[in-house]
């Protein structure tokens, strides 16, 4: 009796942490009779989204390792699906599955699987850490199609051609970043936050710097990694670290720097964000945010899949294509040169006139 | 190098890994209250974030920090009654119960964060709070005396329990229970009980130190927002031998390598970031492998006592 008490007590503990890290289906089930009707409502919608023509909706899952409100990495993803959604014509025309903090690859895996498995149309992971499994998936599946980021590699030289990948050229808003950063600071020295030097983050943080070296050739570029891309008081002690050390103007990548902007905005320094807007955080100290949005990519690769056509591509974000966005905030009184630098610079970096990464 | 050992880093380094040790120290002490009556806690980590989203979302609506502090310890306490009540009266296995208990910790929070804040917010938590006289005093001053209060709640706790431990007839009936509960239940002593009261204050320390990332060192609240650190508490109680003052040199020792690879790459010393981030764990293992006196493992440890078996 005891025993079975103390089972029942384990499960309804488990219970809460089941729903939370599960899979959140973003549609009711009961979206499902809607559909049916929708060829007739949604006729106007049909001529962009095709998938309405059958009256099925086009499905998309997204696994990703963070929150969907983490103001970085996976809630723009999130942002760009629920936008193509709101394009499409709402959940009747297609509906999003996500699951999220799966931070773990191997459940990550195992969550890919039972999407494909479920007969999405596109299922999309979303962290370079998931790449093998993607392509074990992927295998199994190929009339589904896959896209993972951020990544170059389509999978073409194994054989398979049911995978795009998607990859953000963080170095271009880095290094306009850079620029303001490099104006604004009064002492000449700036701070950067990074999680592990790899992927778009060292991207990022390469571009950044050749931005401030290249705006203030004397200033001092102070890196700290903190080895994690979720350790939100180690990032938070880090930005002490930085401003104890003299910066007066911090950036930072990955879900983590929410904890670095807590201390930007208790020790006054300014702050230049990445990957989703963290202006709502810090109204008076964001300066400016570079913008992943990822809805013109996954929006095509839709297009192609309705046209047949599974995977091969790699798609890049860049500032010339639109991928990528300088959003400045208005409630920062930026002063109207520095304004005029970086809007030159995003000019210089689109035109390619200049090179981010040069020399790095 | 030369940076390195100028007095503004030395004391840049100190601070810092005095303000990175306050949560580890509220949830480890916590925990060797527990350990020492018997019961391995391993849910710390989820009643920390139980602990920093109530006091969080207090502070947020309210403003109100002290009302934000109490949430966040009595949060804490009701987990520790939790984990008492399976592991004490239901004696079910500890280490299952505790890694339930923090499933249901990481779990709920965020679906309550979903819920009832939707996405990352800040606010104004405990200032910092400069004791008179003693921040004054050069160097020392600027390492210790130079924190939010909860920060030195964190260290005035080290010495209290001590204290309770070693020098009151509590301490010695939770030594007791912990060590030999057969005997102590024969003396009288009120097995369940002690072991409710340790589990339910480890909780409400835990809870304490969640608040303390939430209101007083981010300011922020975010889905999984301790990153495990519940869990290396847990191993610092170990490391520390179950003696508090132990338990504070683990925590310290941790907290000064962690702040001081902070500083190597802040001042350009040219050592790869990754190596610099694994230092605090690889001493860690060292210094858990130097085999020297440290206090002896509670006998009763993870064994739940019934009357005469």
């Amino acid at each position: 009796m005891k025993r079975l008490l103390v089972r029942l007590m384990v499960l309804a503990l488990l219970l809460p942490a089941l729903i939370a890290c599960g899979g959140t289906p973003a549609t009711p089930p009961a979206a499902a009779p809607a559909a049916e009707e929708a060829p007739a409502e949604e006729a106007p919608a049909a001529e962009e989204a095709a998938p309405a023509a059958s009256g099925e909706p086009f499905r998309v899952a997204v696994v990703m390792p963070s929150s969907t409100t983490d103001l970085a990495w996976s809630q723009a993803m999130y942002d760009a699906l629920r936008a193509i959604q709101e394009e499409m014509g709402g959940e009747a025309a297609m509906e999003i599955s996500f699951s999220e903090s799966m931070f773990n690859v191997t459940d990550a895996a195992a969550a890919l699987r039972d999407y494909a498995t479920d007969g999405n149309n596109l299922v999309i992971a979303h962290g370079t850490q998931y790449g093998t499994s993607l392509f074990e998936v992927a295998r199994d599946f190929p009339e589904t199609s896959f896209a993972w980021g951020t990544a170059i590699d389509t999978g073409e030289a194994e054989g398979l051609t049911n995978i795009f990948a998607y990859n953000a050229k963080a170095a271009e808003g880095g290094y306009i970043n850079g620029v303001i950063a490099a104006l604004l600071s009064q002492d000449d020295v700036i701070g950067i936050i990074g999680p592990v030097e790899a992927g778009d983050a060292k991207d990022y943080i390469d571009g950044f710097e050749n931005g401030v070296l290249a705006t203030k050739p004397d200033a001092s570029v102070q890196k700290t990694y903190t080895g994690s891309f979720g350790d939100t008081a180690l990032a938070a002690e880090a930005a002490n670290v930085q401003i104890e050390a003299g910066a007066d103007v911090l950036t930072g990548s990955a879900q983590q720097v929410v904890g670095a902007i807590g201390v930007a905005q208790e020790n006054n320094v300014l702050w230049l964000g990445t990957q989703s807007s963290q202006a709502s955080l810090a109204p008076e100290l964001v300066v400016a945010t570079q913008l992943y949005d990822w809805s013109g990519v996954v929006g095509d690769m839709i297009g192609k899949i309705q046209s047949g056509e599974l995977g091969g591509t790699a798609y890049e974000l860049t500032l010339e294509n639109g991928g990528l966005k300088i959003e400045f905030n208005t409630e920062y009184d930026l002063p109207a040169e520095v304004q005029t630098a970086a809007e030159e610079a995003i000019q210089a970096v689109q035109s390619g006139e200049i090179d981010p990464l040069a020399g790095s | 190098m030369d940076e390195l050992f100028t007095t503004a880093t030395i004391v840049g380094i100190l601070s810092s890994a005095v303000r990175l040790a306050t949560p580890y120290l509220y949830a480890a002490i916590g925990e060797t209250l527990a350990q020492r009556s018997g019961v391995l806690n391993l849910g710390v980590d989820g009643i920390m974030l139980m602990g920093a989203f109530s006091a969080f979302y207090v502070v947020y609506n309210t403003e109100n920090l002290l009302t934000g502090l109490l949430a966040a310890a009595g949060v804490g306490l009701l987990m520790g009654l939790l984990m008492a009540v399976a592991s004490v009266t239901m004696k079910a296995e500890q280490g299952i119960s505790g890694i339930g208990l923090y499933l249901f910790g990481l779990g709920l929070s965020s679906l309550l964060f979903r819920i009832m804040l939707g996405t990352v917010e800040s606010v104004d938590g405990f200032p910092r709070l400069n004791i008179p006289l003693l921040s004054d005093i050069p160097l020392l001053g600027e390492i210790f005396f130079n924190h939010s209060i909860l920060v030195y709640g964190a260290f005035l706790l080290v010495p209290l329990t001590a204290f309770l431990l070693n020098r009151t007839t509590w301490g010695l009936n939770i030594r007791a229970v912990g060590n030999n509960p057969q005997a102590a239940d024969a003396l009288g002593v009120n097995v369940q009980a002690i072991r409710y009261a340790t589990v339910c204050a480890g909780g409400m320390l835990a809870g304490i130190g969640g608040a303390a990332l939430s209101i007083s060192a981010l300011n922020i609240f975010q889905e999984n927002l301790t990153n495990g650190l519940g869990f290396i508490a847990v191993a610092l109680v170990y490391f520390g031998g179950w003696r508090p003052v132990g338990v504070l040199l683990g925590v310290l020792l941790f907290s000064f390598v962690n702040s001081l690879q902070l500083w190597l790459q802040v001042i350009g010393i040219d050592i790869p970031s990754d190596i610099a981030v694994m230092l605090p764990y690889i001493l860690t293992i060292i210094v858990v492998s130097i085999p020297f006196r440290r206090g002896s493992e509670p006998a009763a440890l993870t064994r739940p006592f019934s009357r005469g078996a």
